[in-house]
């Protein structure tokens, strides 16, 4: 379909700016993405009916493709029984909204700033540093979450929010991220402010950063989804510790209409993430929509 | 010329002083490196060694020296198949799903704005969302699962099909659904991409000859997306070769004749089901075998458009 529309551009003439700006490539475009995006949105959209679908609509053959008499049911039984737990459940949204938080933002500062010299920065080791970040990245072991156990416990962090906050920051994929985008910066741009005496650390934030608005709002957005759905029970005990994904799912666990409140529990975490997402997004397309990075 | 830009050089390197560089540069890699180092490489490397050992989680690890390689290879059947499924899982979903990315990614671009919010989002919410096991009603084997329904109405089948337990169809269930979620952070990062490419370089482009979108892809566009195009293949061949719970959740586990059951399954499968942690280990370091083939291979294939 991608072809169609290219064959539909090359007939028309060629327009003053840019090349190929048809309408008729614009609208079949336009079709593939809709076609596309309907497969994708369909399961989704299925989630979240089967979530506002009381039980006994479940047992109903053949299955609808909306709800009948839609109910918010679902989702009160998880809060009462998430909040039946042994801490109220404001307990654990205030830990999940904490801990993401606070994981999201040093991640993006130590990410960015680390990633701004393994791109930039003249040193020692630093090609050998930047391929043990892939190769972390690529090394996928069970064994890896037994030993960094043993590291937390070792630091005597078990049962404490720096358990659940310090190997969520220690993941090497925002740093990538940022060193493939920060890569792209020319060097001449740095070698100025260099030459005009400026420091690296305010080279990277004052010069650079500012400049890096799609891959940072990125990593925003890996962070906040990464840790907003954190399951912690390994790393912490106490009930009043625990975040909202560990909460939630023991209420999923534990209902009468078992898939029903999945469902809703599913739908409801999703929501926090979409919210940063479209702000996210937003950001980044008014920021770039005239400029992009320019030597 | 190049005289002046020698004595430059040497008279910036006077004053600014590379030694002082260096020591910046580690000063501001330090606050992550800490948290790196301790969390990620230290449990890295304590990991590596557990390949050759007898370990259950219980008692201390014991040296075995390649017993546990000599196993896999020569005695363990299930993870020959397991090798099999991973690949056409990973020669399947892989290249698709990192076409996808680009291609979609370079569409949504050409929208206005709020479109390309709305599309972004569209594309990027299943692998966001947790919510595949919602795909059981899709390919559930009676004759009111959705995907048995509609291909009865249209007198395709006669029957219903069992989708999730035959195991004639399991791998094509499982891999439809892992690209469904695959379009994650490769997908993003390549829209982050598109958004940082100089929009006067398409005009220049213009100018000097270039008559369509493809030409304009091939030689503006992605020379410029090089490392973004790194980024998304590391993650694919992450995703694609480490491609376990969904096919778990979805046909069982384990699944029919091992339809489904991927390298990382097996090491599920002896890691938490079995406690044999050191044999688990062993069957992790040859998929990390594979996938750092795939990277030296990704690497050589993209390497003329890094810098």
């Amino acid at each position: 379909m991608a072809s169609t529309s290219v064959t539909n551009t090359k007939k028309l003439k060629a327009s003053n700016k840019r090349v190929g700006n048809r309408i008729g490539g614009t609208i079949s475009i336009l079709l593939f993405l809709t076609i596309l995006g309907a497969f994708m949105v369909f399961p989704i959209y299925l989630a979240v009916v089967m979530s506002i679908k009381p039980a006994q609509e479940w047992f109903i053959f053949p299955p609808k493709l909306y709800a009948i008499d839609p109910t918010l049911d679902n989702f009160r039984q998880m809060f009462k029984m998430a909040g039946n737990l042994w801490v109220p459940f404001s307990r654990y949204a205030a830990n999940s909204v904490f801990v993401t938080i606070t994981i999201t933002l040093v991640q993006c500062f130590t990410a960015s700033m680390a990633a701004f010299v393994l791109a930039k920065g003249k040193f020692k080791g630093k090609k050998f540093l930047n391929s043990i970040i892939v190769i972390s990245l690529l090394y996928q072991s069970n064994v890896i979450y037994i030993m960094q156990y043993m590291v937390v416990a070792k630091l005597g962090l078990i049962n404490t929010y720096f358990a659940l906050i310090l190997p969520m920051i220690a993941t090497p994929m925002g740093v990538f991220l940022m060193k493939q985008s920060i890569g792209q910066v020319p060097d001449s741009m740095i070698e100025a402010a260099k030459v005009d005496g400026a420091s690296m650390f305010a080279i990277c934030w004052n010069i650079v950063m500012p400049n890096q608005k799609p891959a940072l709002m990125t990593l925003i957005i890996f962070a906040f989804q990464a840790s907003w759905n954190l399951q912690g029970q390994t790393y912490v005990f106490d009930e009043a510790l625990k975040t909202l994904p560990t909460a939630v799912q023991q209420a999923a666990a534990s209902g009468l209409a078992r898939q029903g409140v999945a469902m809703a529990a599913a739908v409801f975490m999703l929501i926090p993430p979409v919210i940063v997402f479209m702000l996210a997004q937003k950001n980044v397309i008014e920021t770039m929509a005239h400029s992009g990075i320019k030597d | 010329m190049s005289n002046i830009s020698h004595e430059n050089k040497k008279s910036y390197k006077k004053t600014f002083g590379t030694n002082s560089q260096t020591r910046e540069c580690w000063l501001m890699l330090l606050p992550f490196m800490l948290f790196f180092v301790v969390f990620t490489i230290i449990p890295v490397v304590m990991s590596l060694p557990m390949g050759f050992t007898d370990f259950d989680m219980a008692s201390f690890p014991k040296f075995v020296g390649l017993s546990n390689y000599q196993t896999l290879f020569l005695q363990d059947k299930t993870f020959i198949q397991s090798i099999r499924v991973t690949l056409i899982f990973a020669l399947f979903t892989g290249p698709i799903s990192y076409v996808l990315c680009f291609l979609l990614a370079w569409l949504i671009n050409e929208m206005n704005p709020r479109l390309k919010t709305i599309f972004t989002l569209i594309f990027y919410v299943p692998s966001m969302a947790n919510v595949y096991t919602i795909w059981q009603l899709v390919f559930s084997g009676d004759p009111y699962g959705y995907l048995n329904a509609i291909l009865m109405d249209m007198g395709i089948i006669t029957s219903a099909k069992q989708w999730l337990t035959d195991a004639n169809y399991i791998i094509y269930v499982v891999i439809i659904v892992q690209l469904w979620i695959s379009l994650g952070a490769g997908f993003l990062a390549l829209r982050a991409g598109f958004q940082n490419i100089d929009k006067s370089q398409y005009e220049a482009g213009a100018i000097e000859g270039i008559k369509n979108r493809w030409q304009e892809l091939i030689y503006i566009t992605i020379p410029s997306m090089g490392p973004q195009m790194m980024f998304a293949a590391v993650m694919q061949i992450v995703a694609s070769f480490t491609a376990d719970i969904v096919g778990r959740s979805l046909v069982g586990f384990p699944s029919t004749d091992y339809a489904a059951h991927t390298i990382m399954t097996h090491a599920f499968d002896y890691g938490w089901v079995r406690y044999e942690m050191g044999y688990s280990s062993a069957i992790c370091m040859v998929l990390f075998a594979f996938m750092f083939l795939a990277n030296k291979f990704i690497n050589k294939l993209l390497g003329k458009y890094m810098n």
